[in-house]
């Protein structure tokens, strides 16, 4: 029989991995609903439902540490959950630095889930209809925008309501609810020279403040339209400008770079840097997990530290890495309130929301600056080492010429290191948006070589 | 040998009745089809790194998804509980999808037997002691740091599942399967005088803990760490368009990218692939022969059935360059009126299934590595790759070499840098100029992204040239 999750029957999980010979326990639980509705031409294609919940162990067993998760949440299988994940940790190693949390960081007290917004009740009463609803007028309003638009691989709307629960035997309790509505579009516009899909999203803790169905569609079609006859272009080192959706993905390589757990393996390009200038003067970037109404805010992370707002880099200058427990005693620092967890393992290291800090310029100026340069507006592939800071991955856009956007550009690369690009970003634009965890604004560097004909 | 119609039945509370009166229930509202997919499944993993083992983990997910499909439309709930009430909840909640409220009974079903046996496994890995396990990484990893001084770390890991499935089908049939699956990964870091780089290895299959005998744990070892330290000399990679030569093995993830994606039959079903209407005709050289075989014994992308109870097979996509065929699931197959291909895969019971690969390679031809090396006066020779991404409407894909040299005047030179190759789907394989006679499967590491769901894949090629890819690099 499945019992409901409560900080109650978490309790007793950490008390019972404590009867078993634990040293320390940590229990989270996640009880979510989600839902979502894929429309395609019209026509409901996809309707997808669940209420889940599951439950996860760590267990310290004098300095070596066992996890273990379960999506069955009956007494039994709990039992056999917690049996099994002490026994482990008698198997594995001694390692000083595991330990929870101490005492006095516990002891701060964390936000009042209801001041960071992140509930919105009419998301739960949304009906089945009224999300396919949305989902119709997106699409609708992109397959309007232009004759050109003769396809769509769909719209969607997706909503979760969820709730974390969290408990650790150092006698932390806490937990909060959390809401989030979806809603993006891709449709395909076609023309002689070939077919290009343009996709576009928003995604909210509030459904008054999710984009209009409407704008969401125009600006996929545009996305889609704005591809159409795009070509190589000869290999060439020049200033790009990104876009700001290409600079979020530049943001989220940087993320990898500051995190705690590759700074303790000396994994990567900021290893010893703290401290120094590592971007230009105008540079700031910040992570904070308690921004109201953010996709990244809780009130505590995943080892029940308080989130907070950390300056990650300064006017240029390293100010902080991302730390959890585990990363921070390697590091003889303190956690940042940065642990993110899902059921199973050990906490990693995770953003709240991660921003560079807008600039002055609006993106209009910054194109506008640039005689012959390379406007990013998408890249795909994975080709970042943390470890050096190298970069180079595919990439589609415009082509600048004397400050106007001359012809689409696809098929072509853009390669640097992210340590130089960060010293060398030139203007920051003042269109900051939060979409998701990470937000940036345009930017333009100096200097990446484009890699085409 | 477990027999899944009997795990599920004496372990939960549900029976061969309760599921053929639970299909009758999500075909209550009238969709044409539906199906029920158990799943129970354990996931452990043991995770070694700064010479200590950090962490052990074992997780357990189970429960059963339903889908109902009406037209082109599909219904999808789950639950986490396998019992007939959770069941049922789920059932009448994917019914919805359809319309026209007609009420029918059971739906009587019968049990097949999938008709292949692709993965014998005697010891399971994860039921292996556990001392037993971490021994095997401590083997890894002074094996790497033996290899040279200047390895400074290794992490090593050993996950491994093991998944019991049952499907149920509104068609009458019931099947099921026990899969394994085992994989070894090692990353090591070299460190000369401040310079740091790495190398990462592994591997494993559809096999138990045997199977990481003590040669290939060296071999891991050592590969992992012979890629740290040769990166330790490598410069700066070059950037435009030149000849590139593509190693044997894992390099195979091309093909995965730039036609496995563009072929899965849901894209060209709704027409966005730049693969869609291409059947029968030109889209490789005529040395390309390219199939997705989900039969290879063993092997990480392989099944018995796939996640909607149908047999896995071969198809050949590509046959000496023409395009042949498409991937299929059920709804595709059904909709385009294509025969099956066993491509219908889900990552768990929490997901819709869709048409994906299984272990998808080119035939070898003629030519040795060494005449195709010799033959490229300038160029790259890529034998390492991260992972890969397509656009499946414009058809342009990409993947990451790791390891890659320069081919100068016929021989390979200077170690390069990682860079990002870039090309088009339909174009890039009319490039291949040479096709070697070096055929290998991928170590068994890769795992494929789709709409947010993972599967396990498979990848392989020979050596082969391409008269023109672009490469990343920056000089």
């Amino acid at each position: 029989m499945s019992q409901p999750l409560s900080v109650d029957l978490l309790s007793e999980v950490a008390r019972m991995a404590i009867r078993h010979g634990a040293s320390d326990a940590e229990v989270i639980g996640l009880v979510t609903s989600e839902f979502s509705v894929e429309i395609r031409l019209g026509e409901i294609d996809k309707v997808h439902e669940a209420n889940s919940q599951g439950v996860g162990l760590r267990v310290l067993y004098h300095g070596r540490q066992a996890s273990g998760s379960s999506s069955d949440t009956s007494r039994e299988a709990i039992e056999e959950l917690v049996a099994t994940t002490v026994a482990m940790a008698r198997h594995t190693s001694v390692d000083d630095d595991a330990l929870l949390p101490g005492a006095a960081e516990l002891n701060r007290k964390p936000l009042d889930p209801s001041t960071l917004g992140l509930v919105d009740p009419s998301i739960d009463r949304l009906t089945t209809q009224e999300k396919a609803d949305l989902a119709r007028a997106a699409e609708e309003a992109a397959l309007a925008t232009d004759e050109r638009i003769v396809n769509s691989e769909g719209a969607s709307c997706s909503t979760v309501v969820g709730q974390t629960i969290f408990v650790n035997s150092a006698g932390f309790a806490g937990a909060y609810d959390g809401t989030t509505i979806s809603l993006a579009t891709a449709p395909i516009a076609r023309d002689a020279s070939g077919m290009q899909v343009g996709y576009w999203g928003d995604r909210r803790r509030h459904l008054s403040r999710l984009d209009p169905p409407a704008e969401i569609g125009r600006e996929a079609a545009r996305r889609a339209l704005r591809k159409l006859g795009a070509r190589k272009v000869d290999t060439q080192s020049v200033p790009v400008v990104f876009e700001s959706n290409a600079t979020e993905e530049l943001l989220a390589s940087l993320f990898e770079a500051v995190s705690g757990s590759a700074i303790f393996r000396r994994a990567s390009f900021l290893v010893g840097r703290l401290g120094e200038e590592v971007a230009a003067r105008d540079v700031t970037i910040i992570d904070d997990g308690m921004r109201p109404g953010a996709i990244g805010s809780r009130p505590f992370d995943s080892e029940g530290l308080p989130t907070r707002q950390t300056a990650v880099i300064e006017q240029g200058r390293l100010n902080s890495y991302l730390l959890n427990t585990y990363t921070a005693r390697k590091l003889k620092l303190a956690s940042t309130g940065n642990a993110v967890r899902g059921l199973t393992g050990a906490p990693g290291v995770g953003t709240g929301n991660f921003f560079l800090q807008p600039g002055p310029s609006s993106p209009a100026e910054i194109i506008g600056s640039v005689r012959n340069g390379f406007y990013v507006t998408e890249m795909i592939g994975f080709g970042f080492n943390p470890v050096t800071g190298d970069y180079s991955r595919g990439a589609s856009g415009w082509w600048i010429s004397e400050g106007q956007l001359a012809f689409p550009v696809e098929e072509v690369t853009i390669a640097g290191n992210l340590g130089q690009l960060l010293r060398e970003i030139e203007m920051i634009g003042n269109d900051l948006h939060f979409r998701g965890r990470i937000a940036a604004p345009t930017i333009r560097v100096a200097r990446m070589m484009v890699s085409g004909n | 040998m477990i027999d899944p119609v009997a795990f599920f039945t004496t372990r939960f509370p549900i029976s061969i009745n309760a599921i053929e009166e639970l299909l009758g229930c999500a075909l209550s509202q009238g969709g044409d089809y539906a199906d029920l997919y158990f799943e129970y499944s354990v996931v452990n993993s043991l995770s070694l790194e700064e010479r200590i083992i950090k962490s052990a983990g074992r997780s357990t997910n189970q429960g059963v998804g339903v889908r109902v499909i009406a037209g082109e439309r599909t219904g999808y709930a789950y639950c986490d509980t396998i019992e007939s009430a959770a069941i049922r909840r789920a059932a009448e909640t994917a019914a919805q999808i359809a319309a026209q409220p007609r009420p029918i009974g059971p739906v009587s079903v019968s049990q097949l037997s999938p008709g292949q046996d692709l993965y014998q496994v005697e010891k399971i890995a994860g039921e292996q002691p556990l001392e037993e396990r971490i021994e095997l990484l401590h083997q890894v990893d002074r094996r790497a740091r033996s290899y040279d001084q200047r390895i400074r770390e290794v992490q090593a890991g050993l996950t491994d599942e093991y998944k019991v499935i049952l499907i149920a089908t509104s068609a009458g049939r019931l099947m099921g399967d026990v899969q394994p699956l085992a994989r070894m990964r090692v990353m090591c870091i070299a460190d000369d005088d401040g310079n740091l780089q790495s190398g990462v290895s592994g591997g494993g299959g559809r096999y138990g803990l045997d199977y990481f005998d003590q040669p290939l744990i060296d071999r891991y070892a050592t590969e992992a760490a012979r890629q740290a330290v040769v990166q330790l000399e490598a410069v700066e990679a070059p950037a435009g368009s030149m000849e590139v030569v593509l190693g044997s093995g894992w390099p195979g993830i091309l093909l995965h990218e730039a036609v496995g994606h563009g072929l899965e039959a849901d894209f060209n079903r709704k027409g966005t692939s730049a693969f869609s209407g291409l059947i029968g005709q030109r889209v490789a050289s005529d040395l390309c022969t390219v199939v997705d075989e989900g039969t290879i014994p063993n092997r990480r992308g392989s099944l018995n059935i796939d996640d909607e109870g149908n047999p896995t097979g071969r198809t050949v996509l590509i046959e000496k360059g023409i395009l042949r065929g498409y991937l299929q699931d059920h709804l595709s197959s059904r909709l385009t009126a294509a025969p099956l291909t066993g491509n219908g895969r889900r990552e768990s019971y929490r997901h819709i299934p869709m048409p994906r690969m299984t272990n998808t390679y080119m035939l070898g031809g003629e030519s040795t590595p060494e005449e195709i090396i010799r033959s490229v006066r300038r160029g790259l020779y890529a034998v390492q790759f991260g992972g890969g991404q397509v656009d499946i409407t414009s058809g342009k894909f990409v993947f990451s070499a790791s390891e890659a040299y320069l081919i100068e005047d016929g021989q390979i030179t200077t170690p390069v840098k990682g860079a990002t190759l870039i090309g088009s789907g339909p174009e890039s394989l009319t490039k291949v100029t040479a096709v070697g006679n070096d055929l290998a499967l991928d170590e068994g590491v890769g795992t494929c992204g789709k709409d947010g769901q993972s599967v396990p894949v498979g990848v392989g090629m020979p050596t082969i040239k391409l008269a023109g890819l672009t490469v990343g690099g920056t000089r």
